[in-house]
C-alpha cells in the first residue's frame, strides 16, 4: 500500500505503508521529519497530520484521549490527527495526508 | 556554596532512580537533577496513568507507580534531590573532578557524571510561529515566576490543561483575564474547569473558542493576538500572552558538551556506558550502541555495568567485591535501615 506525505517544505512523499503498523510508525520509520516523542502512546501532540478530507471518514474515528492530546497541538483543524493512533489496512491504500507544522 | 558528592546523576527518570540504587549498592553517594518538579521523567509526566507491560516480573505497572517504586527502593541510599533546575553547564576541574552548575546557579561537585537524560528535559512547548522569539519575557510568557508581574494587567491565557485552569483562576483575582481554547471540553481538573466556568458566569473573566493564528507587536507594549474560531476571527490587544500547550522534550545544554553523538544521542561502550569524555557515562534511551533498543530494562542493564566502572573512579585504591543482595549482610543491613 502507499501513502502520499506532503512535508514541511510542501514536498510530497510517497511512502510504502503496512497494515502491521501505525501511519506515525510509517512516517517516522522512512525517515520524514516527525518527532513522536511519546514513541506512540497517545502521549504527545508531536505527531500531528493533517489527512485529505476524502479520506477522513475512512480511518478509525478519534477517541477522547487523541481529542484531548490534540489540545497542546497548534493550528488544530478539522481534519487534524494524531498519526500514532491511525492503524493502517488495506483499505487505506493510496492515503493523502500532510504533517502539521512542529 | 558548592555541594559534594561522588555521582551527579543528570536526570531523574526510571534509569537514573535505579542508577541511584545500583550506585548506593557500591557505597557510592549520589545527587540526582531533573528539570521537572517532580521524579520520574517520562514516566511520571508524560504517561502517569499508562500500564507498562514490559518491566521484568511486575505483569503490568503505570509509569507512575514504577517511578514512586524505583524512588521508594533508591531511598535507603540517601539521594539528594535537585528537581526544577537543568544543567546548563558542566566545568572539568583540575582535580579531574566535575563542576556542574544549574540554572537556579546551585554548583555541584563530583568525580564522576552520569546523564540519564532520556529523550531531554521538559521544556514548556513554544507556540510555532516565526518572529516572536522577541516578544518571549516580554509579551509573551510560557512559565510564571511571579505572578504579581501581572497586577492589573491584560491577559489572555491559552490552553485547556491544568495549568491554564489554574492560572486562569488565579490571575483573575490581580489581572484582567480571558481565556481562550479550541474546544468547550478541558483536560484539567473538573474542580478548576468548575470554579473557571463560575468566574465567567460572573463575568469576572472572558472565555472564548479559538486558536491562536498570529501575533503584532504594537508601538503601546502591547500585543495583538489574532484568534481563529472556525472562520471567525477575533483580536485581542493584551498586555501579555501566557500559552500553556504542555510541556516537550529537548536536548538542551548537553548537545553543547563536546561528547561524541550520533543523530543527537551520545556513543558509549557497552562494557562500561562510558563517553567520549572520561568519568562521564551516558545510560538509557540518550545514549546509542549497535544493537540499542529503547526500552526501560536496557536502561536498568546499563546502569549496573556503569556503576561497576564508576566504583574505580571514586574508589582507585579500594577493591570491588561483587556482592549479591541475597547473601551480603552489609547490603541487607543498609537496605533495610
Amino acid at each position: 500500500m502507499k501513502i502520499s506525505v506532503i512535508d514541511r517544505d510542501g514536498n510530497k512523499n510517497l511512502l510504502e505503508g503496512d497494515n502491521n503498523s501505525t501511519l506515525m510508525e510509517v512516517i517516522r520509520d522512512q525517515g520524514l521529519d516527525i518527532e513522536a516523542a511519546c514513541g506512540g502512546c497517545c502521549a504527545c501532540a508531536t505527531c500531528h497530520v493533517y489527512i485529505n478530507d476524502k479520506w477522513l471518514d475512512k480511518l478509525n474515528p478519534k477517541d477522547d484521549e487523541e481529542e484531548s492530546m490534540l489540545d497542546q497541538a497548534f493550528d488544530v483543524k478539522k481534519n487534524s490527527r494524531l498519526s500514532c493512533q491511525i492503524e493502517l489496512s488495506d483499505e487505506l491504500d493510496g492515503l493523502e495526508l500532510e504533517l502539521a507544522s512542529e | 556554596m558548592i555541594e559534594k558528592t561522588d555521582v551527579i546523576i543528570i536526570g531523574a527518570g526510571p534509569v537514573g532512580l535505579f542508577a541511584i540504587f545500583e550506585l548506593g549498592l557500591l557505597n557510592i553517594s549520589c545527587h540526582i537533577i531533573d528539570n521537572l518538579d517532580k521524579p520520574g521523567g517520562q514516566c511520571a509526566e508524560l504517561y502517569p496513568e499508562k500500564p507498562i507491560y514490559d518491566i521484568p516480573s511486575r505483569i503490568s505497572i503505570t509509569g507512575q507507580e514504577l517511578a514512586d517504586e524505583l524512588v521508594a527502593q533508591a531511598k535507603p541510599f540517601k539521594p539528594v534531590y535537585h528537581l526544577s533546575q537543568q544543567v546548563e553547564k558542566i566545568t572539568k576541574l583540575e582535580s579531574n573532578e566535575w563542576l556542574v552548575e544549574t540554572s537556579i546557579n546551585k554548583k555541584i561537585q563530583s568525580r564522576c557524571l552520569v546523564i540519564a537524560g532520556g529523550a531531554g528535559s521538559f521544556v514548556p512547548r513554544k507556540i510555532p510561529l516565526k518572529n516572536i522569539d522577541h516578544l518571549e519575557e516580554k509579551n509573551i510568557f510560557y512559565a510564571i515566576r511571579d505572578k504579581f508581574n501581572f497586577r492589573g494587567s491584560k491577559l489572555l491565557i491559552a490552553g485547556g490543561g491544568d495549568s491554564a485552569l489554574d492560572w486562569t483562576n488565579e490571575l483573575s483575582k490581580i489581572a484582567d483575564v480571558t481565556l481562550i481554547h479550541r474546544r468547550k471540553e478541558f483536560k484539567a481538573a473538573p474542580d478548576s474547569v468548575s470554579k473557571m466556568l463560575k468566574l465567567e458566569k460572573e463575568k469576572i473573566i472572558n472565555f472564548s473558542i479559538g486558536q491562536i493564528q498570529n501575533i503584532e507587536e504594537l508601538k503601546n507594549d502591547k500585543i495583538k493576538v489574532i484568534v481563529k474560531n472556525d472562520e471567525k476571527i477575533n483580536n485581542y490587544e493584551v498586555d501579555f500572552l501566557l500559552p500553556f500547550f504542555g510541556l516537550k522534550m529537548e536536548l538542551g545544554p548537553i548537545a553543547d558538551w563536546g561528547l561524541k553523538l550520533d543523530e543527537n544521542l551520545i556513543k558509549v561502550d557497552t562494557k562500561k556506558f562510558e563517553t567520549s569524555e572520561p568519568s562521564i557515562f551516558a545510560i538509557g534511551d540518550i545514549n546509542t550502541y549497535p544493537g540499542k533498543l529503547k526500552l526501560i530494562l536496557s536502561g536498568f542493564h546499563e546502569a549496573a555495568l556503569m556503576a561497576q566502572e564508576c566504583f574505580k573512579y571514586c574508589f582507585p585504591n579500594k577493591k570491588n567485591v561483587f556482592r549479591y543482595t541475597t547473601s551480603s549482610k552489609d547490603l541487607q543491613k543498609k537496605l533495610n535501615s
